[in-house]
């Protein structure tokens, strides 16, 4: 079968500051990939690479039916941004609406699809990720937990076919990275095509069918979780692991 | 997103005095400036009561006479300041909007625009508008009278629009990039995201620095008593040389200042609390 997610030789520099340096990966539908890897390896920016928000200056990217390189107008990278949705570190909701409103806005204005419709779709995601109670609330209201599964709410109400995942735990309290992680896990469960970045390394362990180790913009090693996690082949990969496990 | 109190100090302060020239003059009033207006006030009507001849009516009476016609005049420096509030405002947003657009050329004409309209004196802009505008054109045939008081207000509009154009863009800029990624990795267009995601926060950012500037443009009406407009300050030097008192001099002007202070004063306060709690919210 034909992977949803095909990149080879991505590389992308700002300015003279090479982030990546030839990235080669694919992602099946209904896969899941996990990205581990020291912090300022370039991990934040490949997600940002494959939804068009950055750039690439060599190489190629292919979601779906888009070519994400040779995206030229923000009409072509909107198309794109409908079907891979993305989650963020910093949940990065829109402080001045309620929950709902904030699952609700992007299927009303981008989709144009009827209100009630949409409404009843966000109601029944916040019911998914348990926050069905919290449905009017400001975002301020809710706890970084809370906040994070609105955000997922949110990308899921978009229908993508691809979900991105940047470290969506890295901020979060201990005690509420459980609830987040349950959330994807589902997500993930259900068939979801999902890249994740993450440092929760059991998490990878358990989910992903294929985890990727990155260091200084390129992969290092890349194996399903068994092997990487309990055969690393690369001393690379052996040093970062003994460092978190 | 830091969280403020994570920033070291210095930081803060930077941040701080970002935020001060970004929300353009800082006016503040307090009480206690006005209670020693009061004592001006009372001074210079001690001294006008002094300085009184024989046969002169008592300074308070006198006030009392003249006011109808201050009042009459100070009503046309509130018309003047609302005008020039509102138009400035709408001229200043579209300005605010040029100096982010992603246009470069449009982005630079803008920001010279802003900042020379910023930094030029006012009286000398409103010079410029009383004596570059014709007093009438003819259009089609029609003539059309500029009457004094408009190019005056045009002249007070013109640095307003500019104070305006510096709110906008350090609000919008205030937004963290974040919030813009978050909506274009939604399929929004930058024009949604602007209207529908950054323009409402930045609304409630807007208005302390906002009401700030129409506190000091109303302040800087009396500006337009030198170009011949006949608002309060015109009109008490009419008064007073109409009395040819030299006496009353101190208690008339205090008495002037009294009404601007009772009436920018509440919107002073107001702006006080609206930054307070802004503060604390964001």
């Amino acid at each position: 079968m034909e992977p949803i997610v095909e990149l080879r030789d991505v590389h992308q520099a700002f300015g003279d500051f090479e982030v990546l340096k030839g990235i080669s990966f694919d992602v099946a539908k209904g896969g899941v990939i996990c990205i581990i890897g020291p912090s300022g390896s370039g991990k934040s920016t490949l997600l940002r690479c494959i939804n068009g928000l950055v750039p690439i200056s060599k190489g190629t990217i292919r979601v779906a039916e888009f070519e994400v390189n040779a995206l030229r107008s923000d009409k072509e990278r909107i198309a794109l941004r409908k079907e891979v949705s993305m989650v963020f570190q910093q949940y990065n909701l829109f402080p001045h609406k309620t929950a709902l409103e904030n699952v609700m806005m992007a299927p009303v204005h981008v989709l144009h699809e009827p209100r009630d419709e949409v409404r009843e779709r966000a109601i029944a995601l916040l019911t998914k990720v348990g926050l069905a109670a919290k449905c009017d609330a400001y975002p301020g209201e809710l706890s970084g937990g809370q906040q994070q599964r609105v955000a997922i709410a949110r990308s899921l109400a978009m229908r993508p076919e691809v979900m991105l995942f940047d470290e969506v735990t890295a901020a979060l309290d201990p005690e509420t990275v459980k609830e987040v992680l349950n959330t994807i896990r589902e997500l993930a469960r259900e068939g979801m095509t999902c890249i994740i970045v993450t440092h929760e390394m059991r998490f990878a362990r358990e989910l992903a069918d294929r985890v990727l180790f990155t260091d200084g913009g390129t992969i290092v090693e890349s194996a399903p979780p068994g092997e990487l996690f309990d055969h690393p082949q690369k001393e690379r990969t052996r040093a970062f692991l003994s460092q978190v496990l | 997103m830091t969280m403020p109190v994570l920033l070291p100090c210095a930081a803060r302060l930077a941040a701080a005095a970002r935020d001060e020239r970004r929300a353009g003059p800082r006016f503040r009033l307090t009480l206690t400036q006005g209670i020693v207006l009061v004592v001006l006030f009372a001074a210079g009507c001690a001294f006008a009561q002094a300085q009184a001849a024989a046969g002169d009516l008592p300074i308070l009476a006198t006030i009392w006479k003249w006011s109808p016609l201050l009042a009459r005049g100070f009503v046309f420096n509130l018309a003047i300041s609302f005008i020039a509030m509102g138009a400035g405002t709408i001229a200043g947003f579209f300005l605010g909007y040029a100096q982010i657009s992603l246009l470069a050329p449009i982005r630079k004409m803008a920001v010279i625009v802003t900042h020379f309209f910023r930094n030029a004196p006012w009286l000398v802009l409103l010079f410029y508008c009383m004596f570059l505008l014709p007093f009438q054109v003819t259009l089609l045939g029609v003539t059309i009278p500029i009457p004094d008081w408009t190019k005056a207000t045009l002249g007070l509009a013109l640095p307003v629009m500019a104070n305006v154009s510096e709110i906008v863009r350090g609000a919008v800029q205030s937004i963290p990039t974040t919030q813009w990624e978050a909506a274009a990795s939604l399929a929004f267009t930058r024009r949604q995201t602007m209207w529908m995601i950054v323009v409402p926060q930045c609304i409630k950012r807007m208005l302390p620095p906002w009401m700030n500037l129409y506190a000091i443009l109303t302040m800087s009406t009396v500006l337009a008593s030198i170009v011949g407009v006949n608002e309060m300050m015109t009109l008490t030097q009419r008064a007073l040389s109409a009395e040819n008192r030299p006496g009353l001099l101190l208690a008339f002007y205090a008495y002037v200042l009294l009404w601007f202070f009772v009436y920018c004063y509440p919107i002073a306060r107001w702006t006080v609390r609206l930054e307070a709690r802004y503060a604390v919210n964001q």
